[in-house]
């Protein structure tokens, strides 16, 4: 019994404030300044290599992002 | 070439163990897996010892694709099958006179209904799982899989898995926990299978040549880590002989309970959500032709499905001996669900604005986008299911029964659906599909099947709910549960219809695929490596 009021005191102080802290840092750290380049990038990662890996090592810098960025406006 | 002998050793020693396990055991059940194992681990011996010190073909940087193509072919023969024993299930609801006295034990509603929940969500959604989470997984680090062959361990482990499950719920072997029934020494192979699985992804993901992990990736890793830790704790139990099917659960009473709910609600959450969301994000996109509506609001959408669901659990055990305040949080915790869940179905639809077009064109894109409706759908419905209040009405009713189907009929299937379709011709180098007309058949067949199961499930759950909380003026129950069985007649036959509907509809699908595979144009090899477009 002990052991559970521990426990439960833990889960609902220290616990729960950090659950809730990774999870505001998170979105924070989404709608960071710069944030938005990086995000199109990755956004676009579905357009390249479809048929086959990087092996040239060209890297992710293709010409996709670009392209729908026009698309959208 | 010491790998290979060392294989060969390996395969020796578990037909042995396979064979002495067969003779000393304890129940028949158990016999027929060991003869089983035995079988297919001697065949592989073989097999293994006809091409131990043949040359080895140079080592490609291809994508491996051959363990995605066999998946898409095991995701469409478990579909079929995992659909059948639910129409035929559903029928001997409706006419009991189908659970003929001879199969009983065997065939009848007990016996096959884990053979239809196990089928679809394990062996039509796993396999759909583990071969599009392959596919994505090389396309977005732009490396070959990890591990060499270890993805065709996961493979075939995986469906030997399902066989063993399968045909001891016919015999009898369950350990009686919701969608965790196989027992423990098949609990035990699917760790190792797992763990297998996980460090393919894994050694995909950090080997890769892209800066990013796209988020397709983060819901299929957290799919992936998720089950593995639910199936460890959910299924810890001692075996009462190492020949015997038999174990004893390490948990009692309603610590059981809750375990059993945390993982069941969870299998709901990241097997059925997450790692079909990871689908969502990659085949959609791809079939629009233009990225993910909002990147932010899907890495929130992540966060916050991960932080969430894994509490939501307890409103399964609403007026149970659980303690209050328990389902109370598991309540609590479902509604809160509901945002980032509508946040991933806007994510999904809107990344069709500027292309809506598409919805009259194709019907691969109808069906995605249907599919995300009804994940929509089914995410309000669960929440509002787990009020307190609602839930004294519809609990144990068919209003639940309902729910399950509209989210893995409606979102499940339809978005496996929409990726075999995109998937097919491409993993089998063909311009295009079979018939787009077979698969708005498939589509129209689909929907409307479920629209009946969902709709008859609703009037036969409420109606259920209503008669038996129903008392007359001295407080006594008006109807006796035969009543309500009776009057769900009519809605039961209707469910059986609709599903036969959305069997249908996969029939088609299969033979759509396999006319595709066999009879559609080759594409013509492209000259250069091009950027998509």
């Amino acid at each position: 019994m002990e052991q559970f009021i521990l426990m439960q005191q833990f889960a609902l102080s220290w616990a729960l404030i950090f659950l809730t802290a990774v999870f505001l840092i998170v979105v924070f750290w989404v709608f960071r300044p710069g944030g938005r380049k990086a995000q199109e990038d990755a956004a676009t990662t579905i357009f390249r290599h479809e048929d086959r890996p990087d092996v040239a090592g060209e890297g992710a810098r293709g010409t996709a992002g670009t392209t729908f960025k026009e698309a959208r406006k | 070439m010491m790998w290979e002998y060392i294989k060969l050793v390996a395969l020796g020693l578990v037909a042995l163990a396979a064979a002495l396990a067969a003779h000393f055991a304890r129940d028949f059940g158990y016999e027929v897996h060991a003869i089983l194992v035995m079988v297919v681990a001697a065949g592989m011996f073989v097999w293994q010892l006809r091409h131990t010190d043949e040359p080895k073909p140079a080592p490609t940087t291809e994508y491996l694709d051959g363990v995605v193509r066999a998946g898409v072919i095991a995701t469409v023969f478990w579909a079929l099958v995992g659909f059948l024993a639910g129409v035929f299930i559903a029928s001997q609801l409706a006419f009991p006179s189908l659970n003929p006295i001879w199969a009983h034990g065997y065939l009848n509603f007990g016996r096959l209904r884990p053979v239809h929940t196990s089928a679809v969500i394990f062996a039509f959604g796993g396999n759909a799982l583990i071969a599009t989470s392959f596919y994505v997984v090389q396309r977005t680090s732009a490396v070959r899989l990890w591990g060499g062959n270890a993805a065709w361990f996961v493979f075939w482990g995986y469906n030997l898995f399902i066989v063993l499950a399968a045909s001891g719920y016919v015999l009898g072997i369950t350990q009686s926990k919701e969608y965790a029934e196989p027992e423990w020494y098949m609990d035990l192979w699917l760790t190792i299978v797992w763990l297998v699985y996980l460090a393919v992804f894994l050694g995909t993901i950090i080997k890769r040549k892209e800066p990013h992990i796209y988020v397709a990736n983060w819901f299929y890793l957290s799919f992936i880590v998720t089950i593995a830790m639910l199936h460890v704790f959910n299924n810890l139990a001692i075996p009462v002989s190492l020949f015997g099917s038999k174990s004893v659960d390490v948990y009692s009473g309603v610590q059981d309970m809750m375990v059993q709910w945390w993982y069941g609600h969870n299998a709901v959450g990241f097997f059925l959500t997450a790692g079909f969301l990871g689908m969502m994000y990659y085949f959609v996109p791809k079939q629009a032709e233009r990225p993910i509506y909002s990147y932010k609001l899907s890495i929130i959408h992540f966060w916050a499905l991960i932080f969430l669901y894994i509490w939501a659990g307890p409103h399964h055990l609403h007026y149970t001996a659980l303690p209050d305040w328990a389902s109370t949080l598991g309540m609590v915790f479902s509604i809160m669900l509901w945002m980032p869940s509508w946040g991933g179905m806007i994510n999904g639809l809107m990344t069709l604005s500027g292309a809506w077009d598409k919805l009259r064109t194709d019907p691969i894109m109808r069906m995605m986008v249907v599919s995300v409706g009804f994940y929509g759908m089914s995410t309000f419905e669960g929440p509002m299911m787990s009020i307190k209040t609602v839930n004294s009405l519809s609990h144990y009713t068919d209003w639940t029964i309902g729910h399950v189907h509209s989210g893995a009929l409606g979102w499940n299937g339809m978005i496996t659906f929409g990726a075999l379709y995109f998937l097919t011709p491409r993993l089998w180098n063909k311009e295009r599909l079979y018939s787009l007309r077979l698969v708005s058949w498939h589509f129209w067949l689909a929907t409307i099947g479920i629209v009946l199961y969902a709709s008859s499930m609703w009037v036969s759950g409420i109606m259920e709910g209503l008669m038996w909380r129903e008392v007359d003026a001295q407080g006594y129950l008006v109807n006796s549960f035969a009543d309500t069985v009776a009057a769900r007649f009519p809605m039961l036959v209707t469910r059986a219809v609709g599903g036969s509907m959305y069997l249908t509809g996969g029939f088609i699908m299969a033979y759509n695929l396999w006319k595709t595979v066999t009879s559609a144009p080759e594409k013509a090899p492209a000259a250069t490596a091009v950027p998509a477009e």
